[in-house]
């Protein structure tokens, strides 16, 4: 009657006992962050994210994360897996050592607020200062700005960024600095520095050349191991400073 | 069905400071110019800084590679050093100027290394503004003592 009955289920999928170790901060009740240790069975394909629902569901109700599509598109569900910066809804349990506790914690850089929850202004702030729209020139045109293929490819990677904030947290410069632009703020200057149809180059440019803009960038690529999007971004940040020594 | 969905801009900041949750203020107005902090005038300093470092580091791998080789490899290496070896190379000026160029070149190269590893890890403004005024002391002194000593050496004193 159900889809489910004539599913043949292979027999490899077995759920395996996982300890999860979250991160877990109430700021109503607790002095400071702490560790606490929840056993889920879990299948191999599992994403982390169906974990941290399930813990939510069956054990522990107060556990707070953000998520929305749990597709990998809205990026909301940025956290620190195992170290290292993930989204929750892209990463299956059977890519990650079990024999360990699995630690899950919130971004590194921006203030917390409750377990896997920060604030993202900060993030977002920087953001808004590259002016991240297109900014036209001349009359409005008549019928559609038009644009080569290759004038468009030498972009298309960083038209691909979410705004997770996986690159920005995992930064060591922001870590220390947040007043540094970080890296999605300049893969979202990026995305409009080299649109052929854009007139705001200039000006974008002239941001990211203050104190707190590209020059921070130390070159360690965590940013780019991050990216749950695969954006090369720190060849983003290379070419925007190279626009920037060539600009004339 | 209502013809017009509750979008953003019915809701008045009004209404939703009277609503039951507590709204926190960039809720309410994401200002768009919200000064993270006043961004310091147009200057071309953290540019240039970052090309000289490219351009010094280059230079310096020759001028020190040449310099260990001369001092401590060819005829005789380090055992021929002395003060007379010392005042036979200064009285040429080629040689000087090799010298005051790897002592500047280091120097400005180290300092603004070290000025961009203290503000990576100092956190506090205090700390930093401390740490790189001791630095900046230090390259000084060591930049205007050794410039002098490389113009002012006099041989006779041997
Ligand atoms: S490459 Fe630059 S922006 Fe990316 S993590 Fe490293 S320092 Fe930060
Ligand atoms: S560049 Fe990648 S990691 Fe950074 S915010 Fe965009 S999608 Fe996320
Ligand atoms: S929940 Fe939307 S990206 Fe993970």
């Amino acid at each position: 009657m159900s889809a489910t009955d004539t599913l043949e289920v292979d027999p490899a999928l077995r759920t395996v006992d996982v300890t999860f170790r979250l991160h877990r901060y109430n700021p109503e009740t607790d002095a400071a962050p702490h560790w606490e240790d929840y056993v889920v069975a879990c299948l191999p394909t599992d994403r982390v994210l169906t974990v941290l629902q399930k813990i939510k569901d069956e054990i522990d109700g107060t556990l707070t994360f953000r998520r929305s599509c749990a597709h990998g598109i809205c990026g909301s569900d940025a956290m620190r897996i195992n170290g290292r910066n993930r989204l929750a809804c892209k990463t299956l349990v059977k890519d990650l050592n079990v024999r360990k506790p699995v630690t899950v914690e919130a971004i590194k850089g921006l203030p917390l607020e409750k377990d896997m929850v920060v604030d993202m202004e900060p993030f977002f702030e920087a953001y808004r200062e590259v002016l991240p729209f297109l900014i036209p020139d001349g009359h409005e045109p008549t019928r559609e700005r038009l644009q080569s293929a290759e004038d468009r490819a030498t972009f298309d990677d960083t038209t691909k960024c979410i705004l997770c904030a996986c690159c920005t947290t995992s930064c060591p410069v922001f870590w220390t600095d947040s007043q540094y632009f970080g890296p999605a703020a300049i893969v979202g200057a990026h995305r409009f520095i080299f649109d052929s149809r854009d007139a705001g180059s200039a000006q974008r440019l002239e941001i990211l050349n203050s104190k707190e803009g590209v020059w921070r960038c130390r070159t360690t690529f965590n940013c780019t191991d991050a990216c749950p999007r695969g954006i090369e971004v720190t060849k983003a940040i290379q070419e925007v400073k190279r626009a920037l020594i060539f600009k004339g | 069905m209502s013809e017009t969905l509750p979008g953003s801009a019915d809701i008045e900041p009004d209404d939703l400071k009277a609503a039951r949750v507590p709204v926190p203020p960039q809720a309410i107005a994401p200002a768009l110019a919200q000064p993270r902090s006043k961004r310091s005038g147009r200057s071309n300093f953290e540019l240039y800084s970052w090309i000289f470092m490219r351009v010094s580091g280059i230079v310096l791998v020759f001028l020190v590679l040449g310099h260990l080789l001369i001092m401590n490899i060819l005829d005789g290496g380090v055992q021929r050093i002395n003060f007379a070896f010392v005042a036979g190379r200064w009285s040429s000026p080629f040689w000087q100027v090799w010298d005051l160029l790897q002592l500047w070149l280091a120097m400005l190269h180290g300092t603004n290394g070290l000025r961009t590893v203290i503000n990576d890890y100092a956190e506090k403004p205090r700390t930093r503004f401390w740490l790189q005024t001791i630095l900046y002391v230090a390259a000084v002194f060591t930049v205007v003592l050794g410039t002098l000593v490389i113009f002012t050496f006099d041989p006779s004193i041997g």
